[in-house]
């Protein structure tokens, strides 16, 4: 090896770590396709952005001075409306079942049948597919774009490619108006918006949304899928070999070969390598090389193979929706099972119902009183002037009612208690009643009393109880009375 | 050849080169615009050194280009507070205490103020919560030296209690033992007598002895039966809470040569709206009359 040659060995190494260690990004062009995957990714894109455009604009009459959007989350206010459903910030742990439900709901799906929600559900392969749409609209299908990519930047280019970006700049913008419509009240915002009267953080998150679902759908993209989602990772948990995915079906394709005529088919699979799996692909992978990272499972790569196997009248479905279980038996010749009910779907499905039937009661049983009890850390307990032992309580009572309301405060649990509020102590003529200001917290003082001989410990439990005299509606709360040693 | 990109056995994906103890590291490539980003983060870090204050000078610092300072931006935020508050001191200002405790809103601004100003300015003698400590009184209970109203309170906050200022309250219990005014055995009859009136066990034949020295020489203040003159800031010596004591030891000790706190007066160290707030906490303490 002389020296010249080293040298170009050692700068072409140089550049092969540098190619190798950071991924060069490939563009993909996926061609447009029909079929039935096809049909069901545009009827679901088009509910689901019709849901996510439209929400904002449903009315839900709520009485005066209460906002009558149907969904809203109302920050300033503190307060979150679904149709009939309050919820106040006290109560955001019915956001955390959600959460948790969204999550078993994902685990059943993928379990059952692969990544369903990446590839027809995700927000970011249904604006992906939006944009995509138009892009074909103004550019043209996969091989236009590819030599418009390649030409040289003339007059005509630059117009398809400004009417594109503008095109998707004008989604994005509804994109991120609509997500401003969730927190703010629809028409007042959109209003507000148009003649520049909005507020700075109107603007901001309008501005942020907008640029997200740009710069997301229009250019990140599978990057997104690949690099940024934490989910394709954790499919393989989640698969096993009972589940539903997007296969290409081996045994039967290969080995593969180009389609001549007179075809004999008799020493050669069905794959013609047509590659018309790869050029549909939105994530540009190759489906024939078995379940991967990269694959949202969207089965447009099913509708482009199910096309070139209609064309050539050859059976449909080389590619299809199958389990690893079932094709190591279709190799074999044997019938196909199919095993829905397993233990991990009927875990998943059982903590489903259960957590949703919760909500549910929890909804459908919400009080509309609550209240807090807090012991006075300081002093814990002050001795008066007849040797009795009394503590002070902060009570906060969350009337969640639109009208002003009155509660009657009892003990229980601590015989020989002496109550006393607002400045009076209590007697069974005249109970103590605590007033509760309307769709608000209203705190009060109370002092509780017991002689120094009625303690035997140094502390006791004891509840307090609200009483609504004219319903009869009530909330219990335990707290202790603190004595000395 | 260096050029050739070994290939992993196992999974047929490309290695670094980079071996140890026979483990080869994967190569899983980072995409480029995940590098450049990060390469975005860098210079916008730049850009905040400029715009805000940064590094250190010998006669100061860089202030930055938009002119940005946490002392001015807290003074901004306080003064916006009081802005805020402003009103609110204004009724503060013009209600009476009454009307400051019967009106929700103005009482629970009055309660909140007033906890921030205890906190500061009483809690070092009168604990936190008015929960006393040594010889300084529970402000929490139901006993009071000079009264539990809230103009009581206020007036005890303007002005102190043997305090410098000319309209405090002052009284001064006379040391009976060390003026000699009173033998030894006489302040010890009164003291069995103290312990009679307030419940404990006693020498029923010196409380007898005591009594009659009682009438004569404390009832004027303490009242003939002992239940205290609020007026004169004498304390109540039937019921069960002592400032200096209820042992018999300790009721001597304050007969022989009593002591005697001293709180400041208030008026014109806290404004006449702090005070007022004071009032409403120490009265919604637990023991307000």
């Amino acid at each position: 090896m002389n020296e010249a040659v080293a040298v170009e060995d050692a700068r072409s190494f140089k550049e092969l770590k540098k190619e190798r260690l950071y991924a060069e990004r490939i563009k993909i062009h996926p061609k447009a396709i029909k079929g039935r995957f096809r049909t069901i990714k545009w009827a679901v894109l088009i509910v689901l952005l019709g849901i996510y455009y439209v929400v904002p604009w449903l009315r839900f009459d709520r009485g005066p001075g209460v906002p009558d959007q149907a969904v809203l989350i109302d920050m300033p206010g503190r307060r979150a409306y679904f149709f009939w459903v309050e919820i106040w910030p006290q109560e955001v742990y019915y956001l955390t079942f959600l959460l948790i439900l969204a999550a078993f709901g994902l685990f059943l799906v993928t379990s059952l049948a692969g990544r369903v929600w990446c590839g027809f559900t995700c927000p970011q392969t249904v604006w992906t597919d939006l944009f995509m749409r138009v892009e074909r609209l103004i550019e043209g299908d996969r091989g236009a774009r590819i030599r418009l990519e390649k030409a040289p930047l003339t007059q005509g280019k630059l117009i398809k490619k400004a009417t594109k970006h503008a095109a998707w700049l004008a989604i994005a913008a509804a994109t991120g108006g609509a997500w401003i419509m969730y927190f703010n009240d629809a028409p007042t915002v959109t209003r507000a918006i148009l003649t520049g009267n909005a507020s700075l953080g109107v603007y901001f998150f309008f501005g942020l949304f907008t640029a997200t679902t740009y710069l997301l759908a229009g250019f990140a993209r599978e990057q997104v899928c690949t690099y940024m989602c934490p989910w394709p990772r954790f499919q393989s948990a989640l698969l096993d070999e009972d589940s539903y995915v997007v296969t290409y079906q081996k045994w039967r394709g290969e080995p593969r070969a180009p389609l001549r005529k007179n075809q004999d088919w008799s020493s050669r699979g069905d794959c013609i390598a047509c590659n018309q799996c790869i050029a549909v692909c939105p994530m540009g992978i190759d489906i024939r090389d078995g379940l991967q990272l990269e694959c949202i499972g969207c089965g447009l790569c099913i509708d482009a193979c199910n096309e070139v196997m209609a064309r050539i009248r050859w059976p449909p479905d080389l590619i299809t929706l199958d389990t690893e279980r079932n094709q190591a038996s279709r190799a074999e010749g044997l019938a196909p099972v199919r095993r829905f009910v397993r233990p991990r779907t009927v875990i998943y499905a059982a903590i489903l119902l259960a957590i949703s039937a919760g909500v549910l009661l929890g909804l459908a049983f919400r009080s509309s009183v609550d209240a807090e009890v807090l012991h006075d850390r300081n002093p814990l307990f002050v001795r008066l002037s007849d040797g009795s032992i009394q503590n002070g309580y902060t009570i906060k009572i969350l009337n969640k009612a639109r009208e002003p309301r009155t509660f009657e405060l009892a003990i229980e649990g601590l015989e020989t208690a002496r109550l006393k509020a607002s400045g009076r102590e209590a007697d069974a003529a005249t109970p103590i009643l605590l007033a509760a200001a309307p769709d608000s917290v209203t705190t009060h003082r109370i002092y509780i009393s017991v002689p120094r001989m009625a303690l035997s410990d140094e502390n006791a439990s004891l509840w307090l109880q609200l009483t609504e005299p004219a319903t009869g509606q009530t909330t219990r709360h335990e707290t202790v009375f603190w004595g000395p040693e | 050849m260096a050029t050739e990109v070994e290939r992993d056995p196992v999974t047929g994906k490309p290695t670094t080169g980079h071996e140890w103890d026979g483990i080869k590291e994967l190569n899983t490539p980072l995409p480029k615009w995940w590098l450049y980003v990060l390469y975005g983060t860098i210079a916008w870090s730049v850009v905040w050194w400029l715009l805000y204050p940064s590094w250190p000078g010998i006669n100061g610092y860089f202030g930055g280009l938009l002119g940005y300072n946490q002392r001015q931006a807290f003074a901004e935020r306080m003064a916006s507070a009081d802005a805020e508050r402003a009103a609110f001191l204004e009724r503060l200002e013009g209600a009476s205490l009454e009307e400051i405790a019967s009106e929700p809103d103005l009482a629970t601004i009055a309660f909140a103020g007033g906890g921030a100003a205890f906190a500061d300015n009483c809690a070092p003698c009168h604990g936190l919560g008015g929960a006393g400590q040594g010889f300084y009184p529970t402000l929490a209970d139901d006993a009071w030296l000079w009264g539990g109203t809230l103009d009581a309170i206020q007036q005890t906050i303007l002005y102190g209690v043997r305090s410098d200022h000319p309209d405090t309250r002052f009284n001064e219990m006379p040391a009976f033992g060390a003026m000699e005014i009173l033998g030894r055995g006489e302040i010890a009859a009164v003291a069995e007598y103290v312990l009679q009136i307030s419940g404990q066990d006693h020498d029923q034949t010196a409380a007898e002895r005591g009594a009659a020295i009682f009438a004569e020489q404390c009832a004027a203040c303490h009242g003939e039966g002992g239940e205290g003159i609020r007026e004169l800031g004498a304390p109540d010596l039937t019921d069960q809470l002592w400032l200096y004591g209820g042992t018999r030891s300790e009721i001597v000790q304050q007969i022989h040569a009593a002591r005697h706190g001293v709180m400041p007066a208030w008026t014109g160290r806290l404004d006449p709206q702090t005070i007022k707030s004071l009032a409403v906490y120490v009265h919604g303490l637990g023991g307000g009359e």
